[in-house]
């Protein structure tokens, strides 16, 4: 069973994510749609609790905007690491949306996003499975303090200085 | 200068603890060379034709002697002795081992330096005036505003995989331009409005290599308060907007000429409207804090023209030459703007030796305040000389090679290492620069010229600035043999051009001959006031086409 980090904490990762042209019925159990197929489908979230949807990195998260009070996960895909548009789509979704659920970091996610990726609003994170997820994890603190705000500091170190 | 407190030492501190965890993984197994690749680069380590090269940050060009000596230092313990100094007014280490880095930034952190962010898809060193709080005609120092940049930009978190490069740059000076901050992705210039308060014009997609732009303006006044909610809003229209799929189309530049500028605009102000006046809004409180590390040193109270420097003058031609050159106005009487060229001919453009540094170092304690500042054509300023001082201060600086008189003249030019270096590289540019300093030794003939910019760069990647150089040369492939295009009428001043190519390429051999022929085609036509890029622009690219591809009888 693949893991993913939630919070900071080494989970089984259920999830099965849905290829992003998918088409036809769902399929039973805990599922990521991509994003088309939810503008296609608008009430499949009303049905299905055990819905996520992603997005991919050419897709903006403002995209989500009329659903997000039925969402409780978003992922957004990193299809190369640094691919670095996920960063942006998920400040938007945090700072600007106000966007509360779970916002996952899947694709090519590794060790030295991680910290980054905390930052800007991700809480849990796919870690690409041919890497030691244990030893991945220990990214999420290479910092102990920042200069500038992003999602999960609100204050400039400046006026905490 | 600015000092760390207890953030900014832990800061760094953890950025190398955490490069040396990835060099270790790197060296593992664990961590992929092209998952290394971006990491290593973020940190300034690209790898050579022959060897690492590892580029270390100097925010804004500023240096203390102390500074200096652990350069000179780690250049004797790790490399061969001597470093170069770049467009960006940073420094690199040529011939590093890989292993060494982790120990080499330890050092760096001891001396308040580092490496972040100086090379990689991400926002590099902001560079400013080399002049700055010295120069007679800047509104304000400039230097304090480039290091809330260095801070807000230091391992942002958004903007740490961008589609490519992202430099800024700051000008404070209204009629004069020392940073070529026209070719930057974002340019910003200090200036007031008419209720005489502080802010920015803020230009965008200025950028040189294979598609040379002029940046644009996009806001006329930026109150000083938003600057940083307002950059962040840029970065994010080009972090989403930018194109990924081709890294010759990936600057910011490229994105502002397909939207139009006012278009790019757009979306930035309406980006902009969901970031101000929240709590990244400077407060002044910080502002002064930051001006704090920027006052004056503790001037004399002098006379502006002492004797003793005037008799100099008066008795050596040398001195004098040197001063009408290389010595420029300062704000406080009595004192004077020393540049330190390193462009001695045999010395590739830009290098420096560990001795050298050393000796830099003390003279910057004997005559400055015990600080430097380097500049983007690879000079190093002296900026607070007592004038009473400076005949002795040329003697030294003569004895060492960099007091050749030549500063902003055909032979202190702009030269990128090329090909005997640089992996990039089409052609060799360090022995062009050397070919042209030998045919144009001759001092009186370089001063008649006037001021003359000459850059040159091996490849289209255009580190040596060859498009906003009056004359400007970039190395060329053909058919796999090392040749030269020529171009003029580029100009990195207050009135940025980009020069334009003059025709077919030349062989190594001719250049030299081309040149001559160039600035003969000048000589000829001039006013009595004319620079040569005023000639240029008056008479156009069709005479000096004409001489220098006249068939011989």
């Amino acid at each position: 069973m693949p893991k993913l980090i939630n919070k900071s904490e080494i989970i089984e990762n259920t999830w099965q994510t849905l290829d992003k042209d998918f088409s036809g019925k769902l399929p039973d159990g805990s599922i990521l749609v991509p994003l088309n197929y939810l503008l296609e489908n608008p009430l499949i979230l009303d049905s299905n609790p055990n819905i996520g949807i992603w997005l991919d990195s050419d897709q903006n998260s403002e995209a989500l905007e009329p659903y997000l009070n039925k969402l409780s996960l978003i992922a957004i895909n990193f299809p190369k690491f640094v691919d670095g548009r996920g960063y942006s789509y998920a400040r938007i979704l945090r700072d600007r949306l106000d966007y509360q659920g779970e916002l996952r970091a899947i694709g090519d996610i590794l060790h030295d996003q991680l910290f980054y990726l905390k930052r800007c609003g991700f809480d849990s994170f796919a870690v690409r499975e041919d890497k030691n997820i244990e030893v991945a994890l220990q990214g999420l603190e290479d910092f102990s303090d920042s200069y500038q705000i992003a999602t999960d500091q609100p204050e400039p170190l400046f006026r905490r200085r | 200068m600015y000092k760390y407190d207890g953030y900014d030492k832990q800061i760094v501190q953890e950025r190398t603890k955490q490069f040396r965890g990835q060099t270790d993984r790197y060296f593992d197994g664990t961590l992929a060379a092209d998952e290394f690749l971006p990491l290593r680069l973020q940190n300034g380590l690209y790898v050579q034709r022959l060897a690492p090269m590892f580029r270390v940050a100097i925010p804004y060009g500023m240096l203390s002697a102390l500074q200096l000596r652990k350069l000179a230092e780690l250049s004797r313990e790790y490399d061969k002795g001597y470093v170069h100094l770049t467009t960006r007014q940073n420094v690199q280490f040529n011939w590093p081992d890989l292993r060494d880095v982790p120990d080499m930034l330890e050092e760096l952190n001891s001396v308040e330096m580092h490496s972040i962010q100086t090379s990689g898809n991400c926002i590099r060193n902001t560079t400013t005036d080399q002049f700055a709080g010295v120069a007679t005609n800047e509104l304000m120092d400039p230097r304090p505003y480039c290091e809330i940049i260095r801070q807000w930009s230091t391992l942002h978190p958004e903007f740490a995989f961008l589609p490519r490069k992202f430099k800024i740059s700051v000008n404070a000076c209204p009629d004069t331009d020392r940073t070529a901050s026209l070719v930057n992705d974002i340019a910003l210039e200090l200036v007031k409005n008419e209720k005489d308060e502080i802010g920015f014009r803020v230009l965008v997609g200025g950028g040189l290599g294979r598609t040379p732009i002029i940046a644009s303006e996009i806001r006329s006044f930026l109150p000083e308060k938003h600057l940083l909610s307002y950059l962040d809003s840029i970065l994010r229209v080009y972090n989403m907007h930018g194109r990924r799929d081709n890294k010759f189309k990936a600057r910011i530049k490229i994105l502002v000429k397909a939207l139009t500028p006012a278009k790019f605009a757009e979306l930035v102000e309406a980006e902009w409207l969901n970031n101000k006046d929240k709590a990244s809004t400077l407060t002044q409180a910080e502002v002064s804090r930051v001006k704090g590390f920027f006052t004056e040193p503790a001037y004399a109270q002098l006379e502006n023209e002492p004797s003793a420097y005037t008799e100099k003058k008066a008795e050596h031609k040398g001195f004098a030459n040197w001063i009408n050159r290389n010595v420029n106005e300062h704000k406080k009487p009595g004192y004077a703007i020393v540049t330190l060229t390193l462009k001695k001919t045999g010395v590739p453009t830009g290098d420096i030796s560990d001795k050298q540094l050393n000796i830099v170092a003390d003279m910057a304690d004997k005559y400055s305040f015990g600080e430097v500042r380097i500049t983007h054509d690879h000079n190093i300023v002296l900026a607070d000389v007592q004038k009473d001082q400076l005949f002795e201060l040329w003697n030294e600086a003569k004895t060492l090679g960099f007091a050749t008189p030549n500063l902003g003249m055909l032979t202190d030019m702009i030269c990128c290492p090329g090909g005997d270096y640089c992996g990039l590289a089409n052609a060799k540019s360090i022995p062009v620069a050397e070919a042209l300093q030998i045919k144009f030794d001759d001092l009186d003939f370089i001063y008649d010229l006037g001021e003359l910019d000459l850059n040159i760069s091996g490849c289209m990647n255009a580190c040596g600035h060859h498009h906003i150089g009056n004359i400007g040369i970039l190395g060329v492939d053909k058919r796999g043999a090392e040749f030269y295009q020529v171009s003029l009428g580029g100009s990195s001043g207050r009135d940025a051009s980009i020069g334009k190519i003059l025709g077919p390429s030349f062989a190594r051999a001719e250049m030299p001959d081309v040149i001559e022929k160039i600035i003969n085609v000048y000589l000829e036509n001039r006013t009595n006031e004319e620079l040569f890029i005023d000639t240029f622009r008056r008479i156009g690219m069709a005479p000096f086409k004409e001489r220098v591809y006249a068939k011989a009888n």
